[in-house]
C-alpha cells in the first residue's frame, strides 16, 4: 500500500512492523514526529509495546539497555545533542551485545545550537560498536528500520544499529512510500530469541567488572562481529530485494560506475541530488558516477576498493567536519585506499542544513575531473562557503 | 511476615565476594536479597559492589546482575521492568546504588522512575560519601566529615554542607513505599524489605551502610556504629506509605552525637562549634522525627562526653 508520509512517519511504521516490544523515547527535535507516530500507535491499540516517555536521553538508551538486556525487542530514536547525551550508553550496549535499533534524525550538534541536517552527531558515535547506515530516501528508511533489526538480532552480529535520515530533508518532507504487509514483514523478521537475558531460571550477569586480562579477547570479539555484519548485511539486502522488490545494494551502492572514469562518494539524500548532476553530465559524455555510501559502520573498505579500481579521481562528499582538515568520510576512505594510486578530494557542503545545489555537485565533479586529469587541485572544498573560492 | 528463624540460609549474594570486612554495603545487598528471593534481577550502577561482586571471571550473584552505567539506576530498572511486563514475567527488579548514584549523579534517573511510579524497587545503600573512587564528598555526606574532597585544612575543616534530605526528596514523588533501614535494626530491616516487595509501583528502601574505610572505624562495629547513628538521630527509621509517615522504631532518650562521631576518624577532627552545630540539627530532625503533639523540643546538648573505649562488657552486651 502506497501512501505519502514523512521520513518520521516511514520509521515510525518501520518500528511498528518489526513488531518492537519496548521504546523508551525522549523527543529532540527533528526526531520528535516519529516518537509522536509509535505513541499514537501504542495508544490506539495498533502496536503492542511498552512505550516508556523517559526524562532525558541518557535515560532512554538505560531503559532500551534493560530491555533489551531482559530479552525485548527495543526501538527508539533520537538526534543531534540526544545523540551526544546518551554517547556513554552507546559504548555500554554495543559490546553488551544488545540488538537495539535507533533512527537518528541527522542535525548539527551545538554549537552553535542549530537543528538542520549535519552528520557531525552521529560521526562521534562511530567507534562505540554501533552499525551505521544512511538513508536516501523515506521508502529506504522504512525498509531499513526491517533490515537493522534483521542485521542487528542476527547471531553472527548482535550488536546495535543506527540508520540515520536526513534531518528535515527527510524527517519533515512528505513522499509517497510503499508500505509493506504485516505478514510479509513477519515472515522476513522473525520473533527476536537470544540466547542469554536476565532470566531468574538461568542466572547470568551482564556488564560484569571486566579486569585488563580478559577486555582486550571482549574488544576483539566485538570487531569481529562488525566484521561478521558485512557479510550479513550483504545477505540481508539480497533477501530484502528479493521479498520486497527494493535492491539497496548492501553497504554500497553505485550508480553509473560502470565505465566511469571519475566518481563521487555521496550519502544520504544528496545522492539523490547527484544522481540527476550524473545524468547531466553524462549527456554531455562525462564519464562520471556515484558511490553511495550505505554503511558507516562497518566501513565498506574492501568494496570501495572494488567500485573505484578503474575510475582516475575519487571526489568525497562530507557533511561534518573532522577539525583536523577533512571530513571524516574523507579520512575514512582515504585511509581504505591507501597504496591505490587514485587522488581523493573531500567536499564539504550541507553543512549545518545548507542546501546541496545541483551547481555545487556540479562543481565537484569538475575539481575532481581536474585531479584525474592530473591538474592540480586542493585535497579539501568547502562548498558554498562564504571566504572561501568554491 | 517472615522472621528471621524463616528466612532462607541460600546466600544469593555469596561469600567470596571481595568486599572489605565489615562492609555495610555487602551486609545490607546479602540480607535485602535473601528476602527478595530467587525470582530477582539486580541492577548495580558504578560502585564498590560491582569491582566486589562481579570482578570477571567471578561473581557473588546467584540471580541475575545487569550493570552498565553510574547515572542510570532508575532508568535501567524501568527498561527491564518493562521487558518483564511485555512478556508477562513475575520477576522483582530491584536496583542497589550508592549515595553518589542516588542523591547526585542518578538523581534524574531516580526522579523519572518514581515521578513515571515504575514497579520497581530502588535500594540506595548511603554511606555518605563517593567510596569507590577513594572517599569523596557526596550529597549524602554529614556535616563535618572528613572526604578527600573536603579535607581538614587551615581554613577549611571537613564537608560544610549537611546531609542533604533526600527522604523529602523522593517522598515528594508521591510513591507508594520509601522507608528507611538499618543492619542494625534487623527486624525492622526485614519487614520493611519484605513489604517493599508485595507493594506495586516505585518503591525506594533507604539503607544507612557504615564503610569501615571510607568512614575510618573498627571493622568489627558496623552494626555499632549504625545502632549509634540511630540513638543519636544521624539516621532515623520511619516509612512512608502511601503518603502516610511513621516511625518505625523510636530510641529512647537522645544520646549525644558526640558518642556517634567520636567512633569514626572522618569525624575526629571536629571542633566543639562543629559538633554542637551537627548536634543542632540533629536536634531538629529529632523533633521533626520523635517529638509527640505538644511536647516540648528536646536537644541534648551536652558538654563534651569523654569517648570511652569498647571494654569487655560491651562486647558481650553488643556481639563481636
Amino acid at each position: 500500500m502506497k501512501k505519502v508520509i514523512t521520513g518520521d512517519h516511514a520509521v515510525a511504521i518501520g518500528a511498528k512492523l518489526c513488531r518492537v516490544e519496548v521504546v523508551p523515547a525522549f523527543p529532540i527535535t527533528p526526531q520528535t514526529l516519529i516518537i509522536e507516530h509509535i505513541a499514537d500507535f501504542v495508544s490506539d491499540g495498533e502496536l503492542d509495546a511498552k512505550f516508556l516517555t523517559m526524562e532525558s536521553e541518557h535515560s532512554v538508551m538505560s531503559a532500551a539497555a534493560g530491555a533489551s538486556a531482559a530479552g525485548a525487542r527495543v526501538f527508539t530514536a533520537t538526534s543531534s545533542q540526544g545523540l551526544a547525551f546518551m554517547h556513554e550508553m552507546l559504548y555500554a550496549t554495543a559490546p553488551l551485545r544488545l540488538p537495539i535499533v535507533m533512527a537518528n534524525a541527522s542535525r548539527t550538534l551545538g554549537g552553535p545550537p542549530g537543528i538542520w541536517c549535519e552528520y557531525n552527531d552521529s560521526m562521534g558515535a562511530r567507534d562505540s560498536g554501533w552499525l551505521q547506515l544512511y538513508v536516501e530516501d523515506n521508502q529506504e528508511a522504512l525498509d531499513m528500520v526491517i533490515q537493522s533489526f534483521r542485521i542487528a538480532e542476527d547471531k553472527r552480529v548482535l550488536l546495535p544499529v543506527m540508520p540515520c535520515l536526513d534531518g528535515f530533508v527527510l524527517t519533515h518532507t512528505v513522499e509517497p512510500v510503499d508500505i509493506p504487509g504485516q505478514e510479509e514483514v513477519d515472515s522476513f523478521l522473525l520473533p527476536y530469541e537470544p540466547d542469554i537475558i536476565l532470566d531468574p531460571k538461568r542466572p547470568a550477569m551482564i556488564g560484569t567488572f571486566m579486569p585488563s586480562e580478559y577486555i582486550m579477547e571482549l574488544r576483539r570479539q566485538t570487531a569481529g562481529a562488525i566484521e561478521s555484519a558485512k557479510e550479513v548485511i550483504q545477505q540481508i539486502n539480497n533477501e530484502f530485494a528479493q521479498k520486497f522488490g527494493r535492491d539497496y545494494g548492501g553497504l554500497i551502492d553505485t550508480y553509473m560506475m560502470e565505465d566511469a572514469n571519475t566518481a563521487l562518494i555521496t550519502m544520504g539524500t544528496v545522492t539523490s541530488t547527484s544522481r540527476e548532476v550524473v545524468d547531466e553530465l553524462r549527456q554531455e559524455g562525462e564519464k562520471v558516477g556515484i558511490i553511495k555510501l550505505r554503511f558507516f559502520r562497518p566501513f565498506p573498505s574492501h568494496e570501495l576498493k572494488k567500485a573505484v579500481s578503474n575510475i582516475n579521481a575519487l571526489g568525497v562528499f562530507d557533511r561534518s567536519i573532522s577539525y583536523h582538515g577533512g571530513g571524516p568520510v574523507y579520512n575514512e576512505v582515504r585511509s581504505a585506499l591507501y597504496g591505490m594510486n587514485i587522488p581523493v578530494i573531500n567536499h564539504l557542503a550541507g553543512i549545518g542544513g545548507r542546501d546541496v545545489t545541483k551547481e555545487q555537485i556540479m562543481k565537484m565533479f569538475e575539481l575532481t575531473q581536474k585531479a584525474a586529469n592530473g591538474e592540480k587541485v586542493n585535497d579539501i572544498y568547502w562548498h558554498n562557503t562564504r571566504g572561501e573560492t568554491v | 511476615m517472615i522472621t528471621i528463624k524463616e528466612l532462607s540460609d541460600v546466600n544469593l549474594f555469596t561469600a567470596g565476594h571481595t568486599a572489605c570486612p565489615g562492609c555495610g554495603v555487602a551486609m545490607s545487598i546479602r540480607n535485602a536479597i535473601r528476602v527478595l528471593g530467587e525470582d530477582t534481577v539486580v541492577y548495580v550502577p558504578a560502585s564498590c559492589a560491582v569491582v566486589f561482586g562481579t570482578t570477571f571471571p567471578y561473581g557473588a550473584w546467584k540471580v541475575p546482575f545487569f550493570h552498565t552505567a553510574f547515572e542510570n539506576t532508575g532508568a535501567c530498572l524501568s527498561g527491564m521492568q518493562a521487558a518483564f511486563e511485555k512478556k508477562g514475567k513475575k520477576v522483582t527488579v530491584v536496583g542497589f546504588a550508592g549515595d553518589g548514584g542516588t542523591y547526585d549523579i542518578g538523581l534524574q534517573s531516580m526522579s523519572g522512575a518514581a515521578e513515571r511510579n515504575d514497579d520497581v524497587l530502588y535500594i540506595c545503600l548511603d554511606n555518605e560519601a563517593y567510596m569507590n573512587t577513594g572517599i569523596q564528598r557526596s550529597g549524602g555526606t554529614p556535616f563535618g566529615a572528613w572526604t578527600t574532597t573536603t579535607p581538614v585544612g587551615k581554613v577549611v575543616q571537613g564537608n560544610r554542607r549537611f546531609k542533604k534530605n533526600l527522604g523529602d526528596i523522593v517522598a515528594a514523588h508521591e510513591i507508594p513505599y520509601y522507608a528507611t533501614l538499618s543492619i542494625g535494626h534487623p527486624l525492622d530491616f526485614i519487614r520493611k524489605v519484605e513489604k517493599a516487595k508485595n507493594i506495586r509501583g516505585f518503591r525506594f528502601l533507604h539503607m544507612f551502610t557504615p564503610c569501615i574505610p571510607g568512614w575510618k572505624m573498627d571493622p568489627a562495629k558496623t552494626v555499632e556504629v549504625t545502632k549509634r547513628a540511630v540513638e543519636s538521630g544521624m539516621w532515623t527509621l520511619y516509612e512512608i506509605e502511601n503518603g502516610e509517615k511513621r516511625i518505625t522504631h523510636k530510641p529512647g532518650k537522645m544520646k549525644s552525637v558526640k558518642d556517634y562521631l567520636m567512633m569514626q576518624g572522618r569525624f575526629r577532627h571536629m571542633s566543639e562549634e562543629d559538633i554542637k552545630k551537627l548536634q543542632m540539627w540533629v536536634c531538629k530532625k529529632w523533633n521533626l522525627h520523635y517529638k509527640e503533639k505538644g511536647a516540648p523540643d528536646v536537644c541534648e546538648i551536652l558538654p563534651p562526653v569523654e569517648h570511652h573505649a569498647v571494654t569487655e562488657e560491651h562486647r558481650e552486651m553488643h556481639g563481636p
